[in-house]
């Protein structure tokens, strides 16, 4: 007989039958045996009571026996006698007869994972969950806005109350580290820009244009854009996983209890800071825009610097630029709000930071687009 | 098989270091099969670097670790699995993985080791969870829905997954109620006579050291000091440990587990 396999092998009896087992019955092992022994026990169910008789399980040949073979041994032995057969078992050597009875008192079924309901319930439950998630979302985030200029309101009243190390700490974070991706990625906008706009414009002999083109749209759309949504990216996302690990590890009931208000002390001075800078990276990200579509009217049109300087002043009034900079500090509030509300409504596990991470960028990315939009509309209305 | 002679666990001349930081240095120890181990020690003394070094989580500065006779050190690739196979680890805080429920937990090592019908599998899981006494209804649930005592004996079920030979624990009692960490001795003691388990402890509970360990080591001075029962060992003449075992704690400890064995 083979001693490296788990066996078994099933005789007929004058009065019934014996199964008898063998080899390593542990958990290495028995993987094969399961479907045979399962139908081998529903078949005997199957027979008629009362042609049953009586059933001897045989372990006397059984090499090893663990936990797993035990259950094994202990499910056919139950599932026979609950067709009503005469069972008994032979053979139990060793600390067998334990792992048998171990096997007993934890035959307990329980479910692998949580109960799921019809396709049409869970659809159903998702669309409304989806609806009152929106609408609780935005309560949170005008609660969260509020609470926010609150501190701030605070802030200004009482300057005293400013955490000022913070505030400086995240400029320097959200501001001047995000310069040269800023920087880089306005100046590259702005070429393109300038190049895609020359070859157009050339069919009409208007190639000098292409600088009002690349002024303007960089100065009132393009520049605050670019950077706001870099920086949703960047900030954004930051501040949810730094206040999102800081839920988990519950150290913000910590500052509770010890009487820290955590909007003053993580909020406050990440939306300050954010507000400060990004009109700043802006202005920074307007003059790499300019910059960039000079640098392309030099390589392709042959316009010199100081032509594209002169072009650049007849072609844009200073209330171009405030539009554009103007929404630089809305557009901060915005990310900067969701990126601290989407930390704070973290929960326990490791997953949940992922996905409110994930989400923050999104939605903060979402907002800024919609609110330049709406400023769009605004300053098309007030004729600015 | 020769390597059921010797130490199941043999530590020798062990050295660790973090930098400058000399954890271990020269640390010997034995365990042997079958027996409850307790380790103890102040904090900072390297219990849980022990531990580590053993499962083979840090690679010791010297010395050698042998497992089933094995040096764990040297072991790679398909011999390395092959001993992890044979042991299972309980972390302090269960360490279990978030995005599983219980079942499916205790359900990883058999889907990622050996080939398991799903319905076996299923029935295993609850034969374990039923085994480290949780109620049927914690095999569906979430990590996060659990408690911590709950969530150190779903550890204990996932590490028993495979019927391991050695099971370390790394603080199984600490953070428990009294109730509740006297349930977990209890079990612990229970498995180990029903599997006969070498289970290696790190503790700071002297309730566990007094009910279930079959030998205490004290870790300090970077090294065991001493190892043996703990009637031997809380008479080891050395300040630390006369502190230790001869606290007001400790007494309390020493006279629950006499009633209890004389009960």
């Amino acid at each position: 007989m083979n001693t490296l396999a788990a066996q078994f092998e099933t005789q007929e009896t004058a009065d019934g039958g014996r199964i008898a087992f063998a080899g390593p019955w542990t958990v290495r092992h028995i993987g094969r045996q399961d479907a045979p022994l399962r139908a081998m026990a529903g078949a005997v169910s199957a027979t008629p009571r009362q042609q049953q008789g009586h059933v001897t399980l045989d372990l006397a040949q059984v090499t090893a026996l663990d936990t797993a073979g035990a259950w094994m041994v202990y499910r056919t032995l139950r599932d026979l006698k609950a067709a009503g057969a005469d069972v008994t078992l032979a053979g139990v050597h060793g600390a067998y007869a334990d792992l048998i009875e171990l096997a007993r008192v934890s035959d307990q079924p329980c479910d692998v994972e949580p109960e799921t309901a019809s396709l049409f319930e869970v659809i159903a439950e998702r669309m409304g969950r989806a609806v009152m998630m929106l609408v609780w979302e935005m309560v949170a985030l005008l609660n969260m806005v509020g609470v926010v200029l609150a501190v701030i309101g605070q802030v200004i009243v009482r300057p005293r109350t400013l955490r000022l190390t913070s505030v400086v700490s995240h400029m320097e974070r959200v501001g001047l580290n995000a310069v040269p991706i800023v920087a880089l990625l306005t100046f590259l906008i702005g070429a393109v820009l300038a190049q895609q706009g020359a070859s157009q414009l050339k069919l009409f002999g208007a190639e000098v244009f292409t600088v009002n083109l690349v002024s303007i749209s960089m100065l009132r759309e393009l520049g605050v854009l670019i950077t706001a949504i870099i920086v949703a990216g960047r900030s954004g996302s930051a501040f949810t996983a730094e206040i999102g690990s800081m839920k988990v590890r519950e150290e913000i009931d910590a500052m509770r209890t010890l009487g820290l208000d955590p909007i003053a002390v993580l909020v406050a001075p990440r939306v300050i800071a954010l507000v400060l800078m990004l009109p700043v990276l802006t202005f920074v990200g307007d003059i790499m825009g300019l910059m960039g579509g000079g640098a392309v009217a030099y390589a392709m049109l042959d316009i010199s610097p100081q032509i594209y300087i002169q072009r650049v002043e007849v072609s844009v009034a200073t209330n171009t630029f405030l539009v554009g900079l103007i929404k630089a500090p809305f557009l901060a509030l915005a990310i900067g709000v969701i990126g601290c509300l989407e930390g704070l409504r973290v929960t326990g596990s490791a997953e949940s930071v992922g996905a409110r991470t994930t989400s923050s960028v999104v939605k903060s990315i979402f907002t800024v687009i919609v609110l330049d939009a709406v400023f769009a509309i605004f300053f098309t209305a007030v004729g600015y | 098989m020769a390597e059921d002679t010797g130490p199941i666990i043999q530590v020798r001349n062990l050295r660790n270091q973090f930098g400058d930081q000399v954890i271990h240095d020269g640390l010997s120890l034995d365990v042997q099969r079958g027996e409850v181990l307790g380790v103890v020690g102040g904090s900072g003394t390297g219990k849980s670097v022990l531990l580590r070094t053993i499962v083979g989580l840090k690679r010791p500065d010297a010395g050698s670790v042998r497992v089933f006779g094995q040096d764990v050190t040297a072991l790679e690739g398909d011999a390395r699995k092959a001993v992890e196979q044979r042991w299972g680890v309980a972390f302090q805080d269960g360490a279990l993985f978030s995005a599983l429920t219980v079942a499916q937990n205790v359900q990883v090592p058999m889907r990622e080791h050996l080939d398991l019908p799903q319905q076996l599998m299923d029935e295993l899981a609850a034969e374990k969870i039923a085994m480290v006494g949780l109620p049927p209804t914690a095999g569906p649930k979430y990590p996060s829905e659990l408690s911590g005592g709950m969530r150190k004996r779903a550890a204990l079920a996932r590490a028993l997954a495979l019927d391991p030979e050695i099971v370390f624990l790394d603080e199984p009692t600490a953070g428990l109620d009294p109730i509740g960490a006297a349930d977990y001795d209890l079990l612990i003691k229970k498995l180990k006579d029903a599997l006969g388990l070498t289970v290696f402890m790190v503790t700071h509970d002297l309730d566990s050291l007094y009910a279930i360990c079959d030998r205490v080591a004290v870790l300090a001075e970077r090294r065991v000091m001493v190892v043996g029962p703990i009637s031997e060992v809380s008479t080891y003449s050395n300040a630390w440990i006369q502190e230790y075992f001869q606290g007001p704690r400790s007494r309390a400890a020493a006279g629950a587990a006499a009633r209890t064995s004389d009960a």
